[in-house]
């Protein structure tokens, strides 16, 4: 079976079906290490125990950034190639974006209140994922907005593409300007700068987020292909001739 | 050119014009994004006495009074200039000498920056503190030096 064949709807839901199991547990398995790091891995020289924190903001900040570059990718395929599974994939990824966002947001808040001394600054980092957040939002409602999917479709892979700018921000914002946040401690140019002890379990979990998202955006994409046909279903019944008349009779 | 090939160049065209009317927005606006000035802008631009800024530095080794009433006192350097900041009121927990802040607040006509909040930042180092000392005992350990740009 070529890879172009699961560009078939029918056949990607079959194989969502099969896969779904394995990537479960794959997440299971992969969260129960991950957490099992993060109590053994030991507290910061400054920070205490409050370093822990990391390990979920960290690989949701990731994981925030990772999904809207897949729908980056999906809005390319919906523009360039219309290709039917590409705005199923982007719509199925944009609430589940939304919330790695949401929750990275949150824990940095809690974080920022014991180490820094405040929820929320207004620096460049904190704001450009505040910006992606409502990024995400606004997609999802200009998909609500417009009725035709085909019409949506394209709207939203226009202003996805265009926020592929906020991406590089996000990632810069603490090297093109001073902010509260630190720099970079994983993805440098000289390497990490977070003891291995530490990496580990942080790396693990990244990977458990991912496939969390692999998961769920698997079944989001079925879910979503299965909404679409009963709206087509619906559709024809309705211009099914006699069906109107019947029902006023 | 296919129709396919034409709407990728279509895309990636604008995606480089977007991409650069973006750069030239956020270079336009660089003095406004920063977060903090460091003491090096301050001595650059002298600020005047009651207008709001955001300063941030380490806090000099050696330079912290703390008097009674919950006043203290510290010089912000970047190691070229510093700034001395007088304070009341809780300070974060990671506040200490050679610590990285961002002190809000305004200039008082004798030079001295009165601050209202004072935020801890920290480098992008984590490690366990038996690796810390190591570090330190060892001689390898670099002070805070993400500060100050």
């Amino acid at each position: 079976m070529a890879l172009v064949d699961f560009a078939n709807p029918t056949r990607f839901v079959a194989l969502t079906a099969r896969v779904t199991p394995w990537l479960i547990a794959l997440t299971i398995a992969l969260f129960a290490v991950g957490l099992y790091g993060t109590a053994l891995a030991p507290d910061d020289y400054q920070q205490g125990a409050t370093v822990k924190i990391m390990f979920i903001h960290v690989p949701c900040a990731w994981l925030s950034m990772f999904v809207y570059a897949t729908m980056a990718i999906s809005s390319l395929g919906t523009l360039v190639w219309r290709h039917p599974l590409a705005d199923v994939a982007a719509r199925a990824g944009a609430p589940l974006g939304a919330a790695f966002t949401f929750v990275c947001l949150a824990t940095g808040s809690l974080w920022g209140k014991p180490m820094w001394g405040t929820y929320w600054v207004w620096d460049a980092r904190l704001t450009s994922e505040l910006v992606l957040l409502i990024m995400y939002l606004g997609l999802i409602a200009l998909w609500q907005t417009i009725e035709d999917p085909l019409k949506a479709a394209r709207a939203v892979a226009v202003l996805t593409l265009v926020g592929v700018i906020n991406l590089p921000i996000i990632k810069f914002s603490v090297d093109w300007w001073n902010t509260l946040h630190q720099p970079a401690a994983v993805f440098r140019m000289d390497g990490p700068t977070i003891d291995p002890s530490m990496l580990w379990p942080l790396l693990v979990m990244a990977l458990a987020a991912t496939c969390l998202f692999l998961t769920l955006h698997l079944l989001a994409m079925r879910n979503e292909i299965l909404r679409r046909r009963v709206r087509t279903l619906r559709l024809m019944e309705a211009a099914r001739p006699g069906v109107g008349s019947e029902r006023s009779a | 050119m296919t129709r396919k090939q034409r709407r990728l160049t279509l895309i990636l065209t604008a995606g480089i014009v977007i991409a650069a009317a973006g750069a030239l927005v956020l270079y336009g606006l660089t003095d406004k994004i920063v977060f903090f000035n460091s003491p090096s802008d301050v001595a650059a631009h002298h600020p005047l006495p009651g207008s709001r800024i955001r300063l941030g530095g380490l806090v000099e080794v050696g330079s912290v009074v703390r008097d009674s009433d919950a006043k203290v006192s510290f010089a912000v350097t970047d190691n070229s200039n510093k700034v001395p900041v007088v304070f009341v009121g809780i300070l974060p927990d990671l506040f200490r000498e050679g610590q990285g802040v961002v002190a809000e607040g305004t200039f008082e006509t004798n030079g001295v920056f009165k601050a209202e909040t004072v935020l801890a930042k920290h480098d992008e180092r984590y490690m366990p503190k038996e690796v810390a000392d190591a570090l330190k005992k060892s001689g390898q350990w670099k002070g805070e030096a993400t500060t100050g740009k």
